[in-house]
């Protein structure tokens, strides 16, 4: 349908677009508010495909938990970019287009074992109606993949613990906070 | 922990109930330019000056009320009138000096002088707040003030 | 139902669920006036109109023709986006809430909501998740002190709630086996199967919840008068000032249709039709919000904290384990 070329050419410029400019920012909280919109893009994209739950997590997760953390934490160390040039990584120039071109190709093969073959526009993968929505994907989790949910569950339990053992306030002798 | 409950399960709903039934208390609003608070009698307002009831004036301008007057706002300059009798040519109070003390109206052996119950006597220029004996002879008030017979009383144990 | 109708109907409903609310967000600042006033023996506005029903009309045109002042300091964009992007998920909510049965017109059946989504509800939390960027940039963009620590405060506080605030539904959840809005209110058919009578922690912890997220006394820390001036809202004025406004109250619309379709049978009722009914469950959800600030007084920044982890998550989650434990009994 028309409509929904349109729309997921309007969402998939966003999304690229939020990306690329996220990483050409200066400025940190602009780059979060691209990250943003790029991430808003791609849960529309997701409910495109009828995946209306990934695109619902996607955006209570990253977009509404996790980046504003992000923001929190820049806001907090009142970052306004400028710092940021002396402590830039000393990475070569070989070394950085080298990088660059290495990653180049291999979208370009990616995009080339996909689209140029034919094998998705000739032979569409065909999928339940409600894949991607909340029956489906706890079935998948709680059968299929249990083991790496709980592994998953274990690791962030570790890091959750970490974290509150690295903020908790030492005592001094008397038993004060310091 | 039993502390808490016992806040959620009771200090909560009371406090609740408490403001429901505020609810429905007549509300203590003034509709203020509309309607106005009844004053205390003893209230010291604006000032005015009394005539007897032939219509001339009670002052003799004795100066007692500027002697009196603890803020020196009273200003007075006397003449005499073809019958011989005194009276002030000149009577004026500013009252952006004047404290609203009220000693001039306990000092005037005529009863010439009192502090009304008017308060809204606002101005935005400074020379307008000078009143005149004009202005004070005119802003009398119908109703007699309470204030004179309590005037009156405490000059007799004096 | 053809494209072509589908998108009218659903342009129609846009329409009026949209100028319904905001005409609800004006009247709702009345209310709250209003209300307010009689808790503390006052009467509240009644000059403009009668009973000072068209004061909302007045402070609308006092707010537009005040100068619009935009600080030296500030960062001009995400200073003008700020207001915008915390108005619009306090909109976009009810594109899922229903408010009515499913109508019948020239033999078209119309259903009373934008969009049955059937993760309804999530696309509330993830909308509502959103709007904490509003203030946040509002906060960070006015380079004031004062909007920078109502910022900071937001952001920590939403957060801290949203968790407790998604918690408190499982068990709607888990009890209805559905994420739609349209069949949560279906399943609610007689009084007692509303959720606030199966689950009445649930709601008690939703209530809390979303009092909190939605920045009203007594969790209404980011904009704490007595300590940060006006917090976020410090450095706005005019039209930008007044969208944070319309935002607040807004939210709490929305907040009370929400809380109105998950736990109080959204439109189901005797005899009076069904968007009646919804309309006089906002209208009492939203009077109790009312009632709650002229009753508690504003919590402290720790005890806020303190609140929200250690009592409503650890709640939250005993909620969600015993519900879950009872539905598979």
């Amino acid at each position: 349908m028309l409509l929904d070329t349109v729309i997921f050419y309007i969402c998939a410029i966003f999304a690229v677009g939020g990306a690329v400019m996220m990483i050409l920012q200066r400025n940190p909280v602009a780059s979060v508010m691209f990250m943003i919109v790029s991430l808003i893009a791609q849960a529309v994209l997701y409910v495109q495909l009828s995946a209306l739950f990934v695109g619902a997590l996607l955006i209570i997760v990253y977009a509404g938990a996790i980046l504003v953390l992000f923001l929190f934490v820049i806001m907090l160390l009142n970052l306004r970019g400028e710092r940021f040039e002396e402590e830039r990584p000393k990475l070569g120039l070989t070394t950085k287009y080298g990088l660059a071109i290495i990653f180049f190709f291999e979208i370009v093969i990616i995009i080339k074992q996909t689209v140029f073959t034919g094998s998705i526009s000739q032979s569409p993968i065909t999928v339940a109606s409600d894949f991607g929505n909340v029956k489906p994907v706890a079935e998948l989790l709680f059968t299929k993949y249990l083991f790496p949910f709980e592994l998953t569950s274990i690791l962030l339990l570790v890091a959750i613990v970490g974290a509150v053992l690295m903020a908790k306030k030492e005592n001094n002798d008397k038993g004060e906070q310091i | 922990m039993f502390d808490f409950v016992k806040t959620v399960l009771i200090a909560f709903p009371k406090g609740f109930y408490t403001t429901f039934k505020h609810l429905f208390k007549k509300p203590v609003t003034f509709q203020y330019p509309k309607e106005k608070m009844p004053m205390a009698p003893r209230y010291r307002g604006l000032h005015y000056l009394e005539n007897y009831e032939d219509g001339s004036e009670r002052c003799v301008c004795c100066g007692l009320c500027a002697a009196a007057c603890p803020a020196d706002a009273i200003y007075m300059e006397p003449a005499e009138n073809e019958k011989g009798e005194r009276y002030s040519e000149v009577y004026e109070i500013n009252l952006l000096r004047c404290i609203y003390c009220g000693f001039c109206e306990e000092a005037c052996p005529e009863e010439a002088i009192f502090l009304g119950h008017e308060y809204e006597f606002s101005n935005d220029s400074r020379d307008s707040f000078i009143y005149t004996k004009d202005q004070m002879l005119a802003n009398r008030p119908t109703k007699e003030k309470p204030f004179k017979k309590i005037i009156r009383k405490v000059r007799r144990i004096f | 139902m053809s494209t072509v109708a589908f998108l009218i109907a659903s342009a129609v409903k846009v329409t009026v669920i949209v100028t319904v609310v905001l005409m609800g967000v004006a009247w709702a600042t009345w209310l709250e006036r209003k209300l307010l006033g009689r808790f503390q023996h006052r009467i509240g506005p009644n000059m403009a109109g009668p009973y000072g029903l068209l004061q909302p009309i007045a402070d609308a045109v006092k707010l537009i023709f005040k100068e619009d002042i935009v600080p030296d300091k500030a960062e001009k964009v995400t200073y003008a986006l700020a207001p915008i992007i915390s108005f619009i998920p306090a909109l976009l909510s009810f594109a899922v809430v229903p408010v009515s049965d499913t109508l019948t017109i020239f033999d078209q059946r119309i259903d009373m909501v934008i969009s049955d989504l059937n993760i309804g509800i999530l696309f509330v939390f993830a909308v509502t998740s959103l709007g904490v960027y509003g203030i946040v940039l509002a906060g960070w963009s006015a380079g004031s002190k004062y909007s920078l620590l109502g910022g900071i405060r937001s952001s920590a506080q939403m957060i801290s709630y949203e968790v407790a605030y998604g918690l408190s539904i499982i068990g709607v959840i888990l009890l209805a086996n559905t994420l739609s809005m349209v069949e949560l209110v279906e399943q609610q058919d007689s009084l007692f199967n509303w959720f606030i009578f199966r689950q009445p922690l649930g709601f008690v912890l939703f209530v809390v919840c979303a009092v909190a997220e939605t920045n009203r006394s007594p969790f209404d820390l980011p904009e704490a008068e007595s300590e940060l001036v006006a917090g976020y809202l410090t450095e706005y004025s005019s039209t930008r000032y007044s969208l944070f406004f319309m935002a607040e109250y807004a939210n709490m619309i929305a907040v009370s249709a929400v809380a109105t379709t998950i736990f109080l049978g959204g439109w189901q009722g005797p005899i009076l039709p069904p968007f009646v009914w919804f309309a006089i469950k906002v209208f009492f959800f939203m009077c109790f919000y009312i009632w709650i600030r002229a009753t508690l007084p504003r919590l402290r920044y720790d005890m806020l904290m303190n609140f929200g982890w250690k009592v409503l998550f650890p709640l939250a989650l005993a909620n969600v384990m015993v519900t879950a434990f009872l539905q598979r009994l």
